[in-house]
């Protein structure tokens, strides 16, 4: 009997860590897609986000939400406007040549992790969640009146966690119209299929790389600014984010973000059930393998195009 | 007026344009014929800002467009149609055209009149580029620049791997535009594909503009077409 409420308990978190992955791999996905740009430094962006969050919400008194408000705007903007910066100052310099840039965004991931350090301390830092009520679980059992619902082992969660999974799928649908319904959009995809084209008809391709990064690290900065409340902010927390994107991405197909979150929510349900039933160890090693065999079999992901 | 003046360029450490000038005049289609590798692509390259000039100047109407950032130069009204067609496969004729339209925002004016010019690209405006035909797709290639209503017209081997009809099309499409006004500059390897349309003829060897003539003459003159071309 305790098995199903465990399971969907772990689903659950599953979802969370999905929803939060997702994003963050979205904004990995796009950059790449893009600028053909690896950004090693992009878990950095995400621990930003949730530092900046922290920062916003303690400067804004009153009700929690109203920090958390001011936190969900102004953390994904700052975040963005550093990694534009990073672009200019780094990325651009280097000619945006595949090899060079990873190595870059290697240092980048070392200035802002130690710049973070410096500055915001060692300690993992609270923010409060905007509203938090206690749902407990219940579970659809056979009692003595037939079927009827218990609430086993006293498991809950809570509305704050639910409303992060509902609020990933609002931005990831809103980043899914963006790109294809908008006139940026358009030029950021005009761009990806064909960069000397795009500048034989007028697009500023350095302005767009400029935005295109820090539009993929303001997502993952939004994703940290839905997860701190839960998770806490600390300096070194960009680290599994980051693995756990380039997994989502590889496995889904680099480019591809319908492939970034169908795989998103596969490695994100997986690693949830699976830290619950065994250890996280194990689920990150299940997720490496997977990838292993991706690689192998088929490289360019689940939904990436053979030769792109 | 399109003036290109003595322009060497180079891809990295491999020079491939040796001082080449040319000058396109508004209401003539002036053909650049050279063989395969002379410099022709680089040419029209060089002319959009896509390849570096080492030296030399391209203007237009008396403007440097050498000196502008080369995503600035289609604005001046220079349309390109790209050897290969180069066209945003993945993106619908629609959003293509759309691409052309977002440079000067010509908007809808501009639209019909390139839809009305090719009236088969108004029944596949929702269709992924990629998928029409290699005519369908040349057409196109040709309304995205014209989206732009360019008074400089480059086209680079416009007419490769087309059925007669379709190059016929293209053909009185580019009378038009000429009658119209626009200075046009048409990159092709072969005499016969432009004898009928072009004024004068520029031919292009190893990376020079090695003599320029009125076309009746360069057709008449059997020794320079061997010479140059090869035929
Ligand atoms: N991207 C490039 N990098 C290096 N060399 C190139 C490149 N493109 C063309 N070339 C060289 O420049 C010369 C001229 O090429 P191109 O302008 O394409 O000739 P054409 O269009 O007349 O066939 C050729 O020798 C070709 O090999
Ligand atoms: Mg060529």
């Amino acid at each position: 009997m305790d098995f199903g409420p465990h399971l969907f308990l772990a689903t659950l978190e599953g979802a969370i860590t999905a929803a939060v992955i997702s994003l963050t791999a979205a904004g990995l996905s796009i950059v790449f897609g893009i600028m053909r740009v690896v950004n090693v430094a992009h878990g950095e962006f995400f621990m930003l986000g949730a530092v900046g969050a922290w920062w916003v919400t303690t400067a804004v008194g009153g009700h929690p939400a109203f920090g958390f408000a001011a936190a969900l705007i102004a953390a994904p903007l700052f975040v963005g406007a550093i990694a534009a910066l990073a672009d200019r100052l780094v990325l651009f310099r280097l000619g945006y040549d595949p090899e060079r840039t990873i190595v870059a965004t290697i240092g980048i991931l070392y200035v802002i992790q130690q710049v973070t350090l410096m500055t915001f301390g060692p300690d993992a830092r609270p923010v409060e969640p905007p509203f938090n009520k206690r749902i407990p679980i219940p579970w659809l059992g056979i009692g003595e009146n037939g079927l009827e619902l218990t609430w086993p082992w006293g498991l809950a969660t809570t509305t704050y966690k639910l409303a992060v999974i509902v609020a990933a799928a609002v931005i990831l649908f809103g980043v899914w119209q963006f790109l294809s319904r908008t006139r940026f959009g358009l030029l950021m995809r005009a761009t990806q299929l064909d960069r000397e084209m795009a500048t034989a008809f007028g697009i500023p391709v350095r302005k767009i790389y400029a935005r295109v990064f820090g539009f993929g690290a303001a997502i993952a900065a939004l994703g940290a600014v839905l997860i701190v409340p839960v998770q806490q902010a600390h300096y070194l927390m960009g680290t599994d984010p980051l693995l756990l994107s380039f997994i989502v991405v590889i496995i889904g197909g680099l480019g591809s973000l319908p492939g970034t979150i169908v795989a998103a929510v596969l490695i994100g349900m997986s690693d949830g059930i699976i830290s619950v039933f065994f250890s996280p160890t194990l689920a990150k090693i299940l997720a490496t393998l997977l990838v292993a065999f991706v690689l192998v079999f088929r490289p360019q992901g689940l939904f990436g195009k053979a030769q792109a | 007026m399109l003036e290109v003046d003595a322009i060497h360029a180079a891809y990295g450490q491999v020079k491939v344009l040796f001082g080449l000038s040319i000058t396109v005049r508004p209401g003539e289609i002036h053909c650049l014929l050279g063989r395969n590798g002379a410099g022709k692509t680089t040419t029209v390259k060089s002319i959009m800002g896509l390849v570096p000039l080492l030296s030399g100047t391209v203007t237009m109407d008396g403007e440097h467009l050498s000196e502008l950032e080369p995503y600035e130069i289609p604005g001046r009204r220079v349309g390109l149609i790209p050897q290969g067609r180069r066209l945003f496969a993945e993106l619908t004729v629609e959003e293509n055209l759309e691409i052309g339209l977002l440079v000067r925002n010509t908007g809808d004016a501009a639209k019909e009149r390139v839809l009305d010019m090719f009236p088969r690209l108004r029944e596949r405006l929702q269709q992924p580029a990629a998928t029409l035909s290699g005519g369908e797709q040349q057409m196109l290639a040709v309304a995205r620049a014209l989206c732009i209503e360019p008074k400089v017209l480059l086209l680079d081997e416009p007419t490769e791997g087309l059925q007669p009809s379709m190059i016929e099309l293209i053909r009185s499409a580019l009378k038009r535009l000429r009658d119209e006004g626009v200075a046009i500059l048409l990159v092709e390897q072969r005499i016969d594909a432009v004898l009928s349309v072009a004024d004068r003829v520029s031919f292009i060897e190893n990376g020079r503009n090695v003599e320029t003539l009125p076309a009746e003459e360069a057709v008449r003159d059997r020794g320079k077409l061997a010479k140059y071309l090869g035929v």
